[in-house]
């Protein structure tokens, strides 16, 4: 491999060196290692997606690794509306707008209230501020399961517990030291000169923040949106525990449809509303594109 | 003084009500709940460590705990050595690396509940691989590790693997691109074999970000609740409980707060046991 001199005449000559490319054969094994890594990765999807399309007759004859003969949605409609847990037959659909009246909110009131606990602590930066800070971090490593009790009997005493609101709010409160610290990282970036010069002018902190910093946040709001979306849809335990009845998240449902002991497995039903409860955040990924590996190094940025 | 900074003190108020009354102040109530003789609801007549002694007698929380310390090490050490692997291999100029970044990264988007779901029916022996494979003619393939007490903790590794190891992939790409392109060069005039360069010089340049995928890692293998509910339900048996389901079912089935309180706390001390280098190296760096 020849480095091949940029500029001819210039003083300072840049030289280009390729990646060093291995031998052949070293390129074909990293390409069948590849290969197989994307199968191992794609599978499940794929399985779970081949069999929701498939009609009870096709299970019965097939395994689940035959494709189906024709895109038949009626599993998809069966999980949707009349699919049983063993005490209802209802389906996933009351379940899905659940999970979507406890995510829209939880998404919009956790950033906020993240983005200026990290605002706030990136203007004021002292011994005090910097005990919070840490407080915050480590607070990010409890299990739930040490705060899950006691958290139960505050709900229940304020009225909370079991409510839309509650599970809410906790999703507000699990989400804070993520959030804070995500935003703290990213207003600390900003040169200080900025909100100096804007306090010149009389503009006070609520101004800077709404008209100046968050405009300015435009990435890392949508990193944050990523972040909060998937991770309150995905949500299993603090739904299962703090929503109540009446407003159970999607996750919490299909687990429930398809782990119920009564009744004749049916794994087209099963699959459809395992990928139906999938498809939002997938398609947050899908859609997202290179915001979502941000958000993954943001997230490591934070411990 | 105090007027300085007045609109965000003020601001942090209620964060800071949230982070004492939430975080810290909910430890300290479980910590007490631990200490005394509880079992639907709090008594709080002070008791001892007596909980400590009872839980520490129950085979099923050695089972747990036994489980959380496989289960994590095989899961940590699965996902850093495929994710490292896979981000290695993508960074030696791979044609549709978009590709196969999509597929890598796509399980991270995926609920446990989700993950689990779809593993339980790919490892169920009589709908998944052992099906298959036995459809095809080989009738002794047996491949049943889900119905196995002894290996069915290494199929929850399995699938937790397949969701997590992306983020690693993620991390550790971000931190090969980063390498300062001299490194490389310098290593092939030396004549140092690829391979020999990654192990050898490039990954102990990103050690920092091996140290962040474990602690993430750890987090979540000491989280990890509806993985095991999604996938085996805690079975066969007991044999694939862990701490996270122990403490649950305690709390909210079996109406013994305080035996799932003690539990909750030892939880945290492995956290705090696990994290306390990290945050010794992170305070020694903040100080300097």
């Amino acid at each position: 491999m020849t480095a091949t001199p940029l500029a001819q005449s210039g003083a300072p000559v840049i030289y280009v060196v390729p990646r060093a490319k291995s031998a052949k054969p070293g390129r074909a094994i990293l390409y069948v290692i590849l290969s197989v890594a994307l199968v191992y990765y794609a599978i499940p999807l794929l399985l779970v997606i081949s069999t929701s399309l498939k009609t009870t007759d096709e299970l019965r004859t097939g395994n689940i690794f035959t494709l189906p003969q024709s895109l038949n949605f009626d599993a998809w409609s069966k999980a949707w509306m009349t699919a049983c847990t063993g005490i209802e037959c209802n389906g996933i659909h009351g379940n899905f707008w659940n999970s979507v009246e406890i995510v829209v909110p939880g998404v919009v009131f956790s950033i906020l209230f993240g983005a200026l606990t990290g605002f706030a602590l990136s203007q004021w930066q002292s011994k005090l501020s910097r005990v919070i800070l840490l407080s915050l971090m480590l607070g990010a490593f409890i299990p739930y399961q040490v705060i899950l009790y006691p958290m139960v009997r505050i709900f229940s005493s304020i009225g909370l517990y079991g409510t839309l609101p509650g599970i809410i709010l906790i999703h507000i409160i699990f989400g804070l030291p993520y959030m804070a610290l995500l935003f703290f990282n990213f207003y600390q970036g900003v040169p200080p000169e900025l909100s100096k010069a804007a306090k010149m002018d009389g503009a006070g902190f609520f101004t800077i923040f709404f008209e100046i910093m968050l405009p300015m946040s435009v990435n890392v709001l949508v990193v944050a949106i990523i972040m909060q979306a998937t991770g309150i849809w995905n949500d299993f335990l603090l739904g299962l525990i703090f929503a109540g009845r009446d407003h159970l998240p999607i996750t919490v449902q299909l687990n429930n449809i398809v782990n119920t002991t009564t009744g004749v497995k049916e794994y087209n039903v099963n699959m459809a509303a395992t990928f139906l409860t999938a498809l939002p955040p997938l398609l947050i990924y899908i859609l997202s594109g290179r915001y979502f590996a941000r958000g993954l190094a943001a997230g490591a940025v934070k411990g | 003084m105090f007027k300085k900074n007045l609109a965000a003190k003020l601001t942090l108020v209620p964060s800071t009500v949230v982070i004492a009354v939430c975080f810290y102040g909910t430890i300290l109530w479980t910590l007490y709940i631990s200490l005394t003789h509880s079992t639907m609801l709090p008594n709080y007549k002070f008791y001892g460590f007596s909980q400590y002694a009872t839980l520490l007698s129950m085979p099923r929380w050695h089972t747990a705990f036994a489980n959380m310390l496989i289960f994590g090490s095989l899961f940590i050490a699965g996902s850093l050595v495929i994710g490292t692997t896979l981000a290695a291999l993508l960074d030696r100029n791979v044609k549709a690396e978009g590709l196969f970044r999509v597929f890598f990264l796509y399980p991270l988007s995926m609920s446990f509940v989700v993950t689990g779901l779809a593993w339980q029916w790919l490892l169920n022996p009589t709908t998944g691989i052992e099906a298959l494979v036995r459809s095809l003619g080989w009738q002794d393939f047996s491949f049943n590790w889900l119905a196995s007490p002894e290996k069915a903790i290494y199929a929850v590794s399995i699938a937790a693997i397949w969701q997590s190891s992306g983020l690693v992939m993620a991390i550790m790409l971000a931190g090969l691109r980063g390498i300062d392109g001299d490194i490389w060069k310098a290593a092939k005039i030396d004549g140092i074999p690829v391979w020999r360069s990654y192990i050898s010089i490039v990954l102990p340049m990103l050690r920092p970000l091996v140290l962040t995928c474990v602690i993430l890692l750890a987090t979540a293998v000491v989280k990890s609740y509806d993985l095991v509910v999604a996938m085996t339900g805690g079975g066969p048996g007991i044999s694939t409980d862990v701490p996270g389901k122990f403490v649950v079912d305690l709390l909210f089935q079996r109406a013994n707060i305080s035996t799932a309180a003690a539990a909750a706390i030892l939880m945290l001390v492995t956290v705090i046991c696990a994290l306390s280098p990290y945050v010794y190296i992170e305070l020694k760096r903040q100080k300097r």
